[in-house]
């Protein structure tokens, strides 16, 4: 097995049950693996809510005991959350403006340019990190300089070696925003905190703490998970020369190669929901008050929907994954995410002939019933240059 | 080449004439509102939902399983819904008239 491969743990409950079952910190969390049935629970927000009054709770991994502050509209149903996301959704689909991506594709260059220079160099810390806090600048619309501050805090800002949550490392990221929103009340720009602050939603301005729901959402998941897409970018590239090729050979499947690495790499493994009410998954009683998951990663290896579905295949055509969620909660950072993938993936096209991987720790998550591996907590890897 | 007709859902008429690649990516290059393409057209995201006019609902065609799966869970959606991006310009009828959904 190549060191990039990713494999799918849940095949086999997914085919026969249907259905994983977790427990989480005393409060356990039935995973719904198959892609029909993900769709179908991710569409019914009624059911399976997230605005409930346990803030934090739909997070896998949960989060109720490091986090107070709710995160929007990741975090308020329907209809409130349509006003929030109307409300912040121009500013997240920014990177489609030629501005945006002169200034990522130069970030990204930069990075680039980098290994390449250094010839090998550990990937997580030293690639993706400081790829995804630079690109996070222009997300935010402030300083370059700032991703220096980022980039010190590790690739962990909710996790210590030993354990899945840690408050306090939590707090650092939950002050400093606080910190943030103080310094763009008292001198606002044209950044983020400064143009929720000015907002109004139904004639009432944002509070504080709406601010920081926002930007709590944009920091925490817009962190492991594009570190884990750039990493495993380069893991998959590195192990199959030919589709680096490929990609210089025909750059008219760029569009498809992304959307296929982003449903094969799924790197948020799930993400949970609250249950209003007695009701069945996949014949399985659920009761109210209780947890589900949707579990992305399993439900875009469904065979019943993706043809060798454990294979990377850069130009499938139909690929209905759900890497990014689907129904009302899909990502917010999808714009984002996509074109820094658009542009990774062009730039390594462009500048770098091979990538060897000398050594890795693989990034396993423990799922109870399942162990998935996610990403790498190390990957070394030597770039040379086309 | 064929020549399209899209109509938004503040009934502004856009009228692209195009020979390759797919429907949702000739609505995307004329700035046709609610037709948004985020997934870039592998049937992924829903965001070009689009109902064709039915007289020419026979030669469009239905979707394909994925695709209607996709548009089940679709607000809007009707007998005549379709993705934009499972459409080839160059395999639809000349004259095709599409009423964004979104």
């Amino acid at each position: 097995m190549k060191k990039s491969t990713l494999s799918d743990p849940f095949k086999e409950a997914r085919e026969s049950k249907g259905f994983g079952e977790m427990d989480d910190q005393n409060d356990p969390v039935v995973m719904v693996l198959g892609h029909k049935d993900v769709r179908k629970c991710a569409h019914n927000w009624k059911t399976f809510q997230s605005g409930g009054d346990e803030v934090g709770r739909i997070v896998v991994p949960s989060e109720v005991h490091i986090r107070n502050t709710r995160q929007i509209p990741f975090e308020v149903d329907p209809p409130e959350h349509k006003s929030y996301r109307d409300l912040v959704e121009p500013w997240f689909k920014r990177p489609l403006e030629a501005n945006y991506q002169a200034k990522l594709t130069q970030i990204i260059n930069n990075v680039v340019d980098e290994a390449l220079n250094k010839g090998t160099l550990e990937v997580v810390e030293e690639f993706a990190l400081k790829l995804q806090s630079r690109a996070l600048t222009l997300l935010l619309n402030i300083p370059f300089e700032e991703s220096d501050l980022w980039i010190s805090w590790g690739t962990h800002v909710f996790r210590s070696e030993d354990t899945a949550l840690d408050g306090d490392k939590a707090n650092i990221l939950y002050d400093y925003i606080d910190a943030q929103i103080d310094k763009a009340i008292e001198n606002p720009g044209n950044d983020l905190y400064s143009v929720l602050l000015a907002s109004e939603i139904n004639g009432k301005k944002l509070t504080k703490e709406e601010v920081k729901g926002v930007l709590i959402l944009t920091f925490a998941g817009g962190r492991d998970t594009v570190i884990n897409a750039v990493t495993n970018a380069i893991a998959y590239f590195a192990d199959h020369p030919k589709s680096l090729q490929r990609l210089r050979d025909e750059p008219e499947i760029l569009n498809t190669a992304i959307e296929e690495l982003i449903r094969y790499f799924s790197p948020l493994t799930q993400m949970g929901r609250v249950v209003t009410e007695n009701t069945h998954v996949c014949e399985h009683a659920i009761k109210a008050q209780s947890r589900i998951s949707m579990c992305w990663a399993s439900a875009n290896r469904d065979e019943r929907v993706f043809e060798n579905a454990n294979d990377v295949v850069l130009d499938r055509k139909v690929n209905p994954h759900v890497a990014f969620g689907f129904g009302t909660h899909n990502c917010l950072g999808a714009t984002h995410a996509r074109q820094i993938m658009k542009i990774l993936l062009t730039t390594l096209a462009e500048k770098v002939g091979t990538m060897e991987i000398i050594k890795c720790k693989e990034n396993i998550e423990d799922l109870d019933e399942f162990k998935r591996k996610v990403g790498f907590d190390s990957i070394h890897v030597t770039f040379n240059k086309l | 080449m064929a020549k399209i007709t899209f109509i938004t859902s503040d009934n502004e008429t856009i009228v692209a004439e195009g020979t390759t690649g797919n429907v949702m990516e000739l609505a995307v290059k004329n700035k046709v509102k609610g037709i948004d393409g985020d997934c870039g057209g592998v049937c992924s995201c829903a965001t070009c939902h689009v109902h064709v006019n039915e007289a020419f609902w026979g030669a469009v065609g239905a979707p394909s399983e994925l695709e209607s799966d996709m548009l089940e869970f679709d607000d809007n959606v009707s007998d005549y819904s379709r993705l934009a991006c499972q459409l080839q310009v160059n395999e639809v009828p000349d004259g095709l008239i599409l009423k964004v959904a979104k």
